[in-house]
């Protein structure tokens, strides 16, 4: 955890000078998630569309402040995963589930606790950049506080805290009050993160954020996940195997047989997983032989 | 592609007009760098010319058999002759020019063309005919003074009707406080929420968009003024009366369109606002509304165009009034529909000039709330249309971006 947490310092791109805010600490909250990353974990996760069974006893630990990605091929229930994990699953209509979602030990679905404040604490970026068209950046970036009735006394320091965090500070400092749809999908993207990141939340969950960008943004949006690391817990559902292994500590494999729900064949540290998978089924999707 | 345009020349034996005759359907319309662009499918002169002269010869045949040769017939007999001798000739000679498959094209392109002006021709008859009538009595004064002391010996001129204005003003925009809430309310519950009731609400807001408007003002008369109605009060013939008839006339018209609006927003943005902590409610309020913003407006101002024409709701629940009465929650009062309704019927000719005059400021004030309502719908798709086309810019190419980019700056700021 502690070599997890320099590596991650030095991970941050030593040309540059270091922003200032970073160091001094976060810029303060009021009425937001507790500080800090927290560890995630599914124990026996099902999930229905219906009376469709989609997904079936997934166990999987996604440890805090470290880089989970979720790979498998598509319709094998990695989103639907990901979307148990901050109750965005039951907004579908039909959706249904079971199991349990500990997040800090405590569990999300327990009767009594308030689905938008679990969301608060477990952001999400989507596979299409989906900035507010409506909203300025600034405005984009504190829509969280507004949305999630939060308040902040520092809100130019949060907006610059949250945009250099999501690597997007230097691009956009000088244009805050443009709106947010005049950027490029890759900043786009970058600014949806930031989005999320102005909340301040424990867990950060990622939706292919890559799919709809080229190699460039997907560069940048990479080395921001690599920023994050030891600051938030990130899981990344990923089709590209690449991506996978360049950003990410643990992997979990999921996999659906035709007309089975999905469920996750092999889990693991992202090295030990492509040089030395035990499921052959693995070992086939990871060197791209189906998928 | 423009300066190959400023530095071409002309080039020895390329003429553009040779290529008129022959040539099948090709166009040489501009000699672009020694090079000649064309277009298939492009109406030529060369077609206009044999556009104008199959009308002429048509013409000229018509006039010989029916002027010359017969005693005649009636007239639109004489133009329904014409017009298809016209397209026989046009197509016989298109054919011979260019063949059978380019003729068929232009017969059908010629036909389609004037079926569009046909269609034309009421609409713009009927504005150039109120226009005309409306224009004789229409002076200033029609904006200031009301109908006191007005006798049928007075010219039309006389008078005005300031009075309908302000109650066509006053019910509408009371009309408006009800029905808008009502229907932006309506339009959230179909559209963002999950209640199997959904269904019979769109039917009955369907049902009620095809209910005819003077059934709105029986239904006000039936229900309100004859069981609580008294001269004078807040129930008997006003313009509160009015404005809750009207407002059953817009209460569809904004509940649907607002409704397509809402379903224009794309459900990502929903998601991430549900996903940073929104409860449904500030979603719908600080997302969905913000980004719909400029549909919505639109909405509302065809709602007013809408309410604004209607004299059926009115005939006995404003009752309509010659003086002016800028209390709507007291008293008969007048609107401009139901000015032109009661001086249209008077055997009088100066009222009913008078009559025209308040038809062509009310079609002046429903194009004025269409113009309002094209351009904030414009504005919103020249602004979509911006956005898509930056996205083509390279993002480091500043300068596009920051033309486009003070543009919607100042569509924020409004």
């Amino acid at each position: 955890m502690t070599d997890l947490i320099s590596r991650s310092t030095t991970l941050g791109r030593s040309t540059e000078t270091p922003p200032p805010r970073m160091q001094s600490g976060r810029v303060e909250l009021i009425g937001g998630p507790p500080p800090g990353p927290a560890s995630i974990e599914a124990v026996d996760a099902c999930a229905w569309f219906g009376d469709h069974l989609v997904l079936e006893g997934v166990d999987l630990l996604m440890p805090a402040g470290e880089v989970t990605a979720l790979i498998g091929p598509s319709g094998c229930g990695k989103s639907t995963f990901l979307r148990l994990l901050n109750r965005m699953h039951e907004l579908i209509p039909g959706a249904a589930l079971d199991g349990k979602i500990l997040l800090g030990g405590s569990d999300i679905y327990e009767v009594g606790r308030r689905a938008q404040q679990i969301r608060t604490r477990i952001g999400m970026v989507f596979q299409k950049p989906n900035p507010f068209p409506a909203m300025s950046i600034r405005e984009n970036v504190l829509s969280g506080l507004k949305l999630a009735r939060i308040k902040c006394d520092d809100k130019d320091g949060l907006v610059e805290q949250s945009l250099v965090r999501a690597s997007l500070w230097k691009e956009v400092r000088d244009r805050l009050d443009r709106p947010g749809g005049a950027l490029s999908g890759g900043q786009q993207q970058r600014l949806c993160i930031a989005r999320s990141l102005a909340v301040q939340p424990n867990v950060l969950l990622m939706d292919e954020p890559c799919s709809a960008l080229d190699p460039t943004s997907t560069g940048r949006v990479e080395e921001t996940i690599a920023e994050l690391r030891g600051d938030v817990t990130v899981v990344i559902v990923t089709h590209n195997m690449q991506q996978a292994q360049r950003v990410s500590d643990h992997c979990a494999f999921f996999l659906a047989e035709e007309n089975q729900p999905g469920f996750v064949v092999e889990k693991g540290l992202t090295r030990d997983m492509f040089t030395n998978p035990i499921d052959s089924r693995t070992l086939n999707y990871v060197q791209g032989r189906f998928g | 592609m423009t300066d190959t345009y400023e530095i071409v020349e002309p080039v020895v034996g390329t003429t553009p007009v040779s290529s008129q005759f022959g040539n099948g359907s090709v166009v040489r319309s501009e000699t672009n760098g020694g090079r000649n662009s064309r277009r298939p499918r492009e109406f030529t002169s060369a077609d206009v010319w044999s556009l104008a002269g199959s009308a002429i010869s048509a013409a000229c045949l018509n006039w010989l058999i029916f002027a010359r040769f017969s005693s005649g017939a009636g007239w639109f007999g004489i133009l329904l002759c014409t017009y298809v001798t016209f397209v026989a000739i046009f197509a016989v000679v298109t054919a011979d020019r260019l063949g059978r498959l380019v003729a068929v094209d232009r017969v059908v392109t010629v036909i389609v063309m004037s079926a569009g002006v046909i269609v034309m021709v009421p609409l713009v008859l009927l504005v150039a005919y109120i226009l005309v009538q409306g224009v004789k009595a229409l002076r200033l004064t029609f904006f200031v003074h009301d109908q006191t002391g007005i006798t049928p010996v007075l010219p039309a001129t006389a008078g005005g009707g300031a009075h309908a204005l302000v109650g066509t003003i006053e019910q509408v925009g009371l009309a408006l406080l009800w029905s808008l809430p009502l229907g932006l309310a309506a339009a959230v519950f179909l559209n963002e929420s999950r209640s199997k009731w959904r269904r019979p609400v769109r039917i009955f807001v369907d049902a009620m968009s095809g209910l005819p408007s003077i059934v709105a003002g029986l239904f006000i008369f039936a229900v309100l003024i004859i069981p609580f109605g008294t001269s004078g009060g807040l129930f008997g013939f006003n313009g509160f009366m009015a404005s809750l008839a009207l407002a059953l006339v817009m209460l569809p018209t904004i509940t649907r369109t607002v409704e397509v609006v809402l379903r224009l927003v794309p459900d990502g943005l929903r998601e991430a606002s549900l996903a940073m902590g929104a409860s449904r409610a500030r979603t719908v309020w600080s997302v969905v509304f913000p980004t719909a913003r400029t549909g919505m407006t639109t909405a509302v101002v065809l709602g007013i165009a809408r309410a604004v024409g209607e004299t059926a709701p009115l005939l006995f629940t404003a009752f309509g009034y010659d003086l002016m009465n800028s209390n709507p929650f007291s008293g008969a009062q007048e609107s401009l529909p139901l000015f032109v309704y009661r001086n249209i019927r008077k055997p009088d000719v100066n009222a009913i000039a008078r009559g025209f005059s308040g038809a062509l400021v009310l079609m002046l004030l429903v194009l004025v709330l269409f113009a309002i309502a094209r351009f904030i719908g414009s504005d919103h798709s020249k602004r979509r249309n911006a956005r898509a086309s930056k996205n083509k810019v390279p993002a480091k190419n500043a300068t596009p971006l920051d033309l486009t980019s003070t543009m919607f700056k100042g569509d924020l700021q409004s």
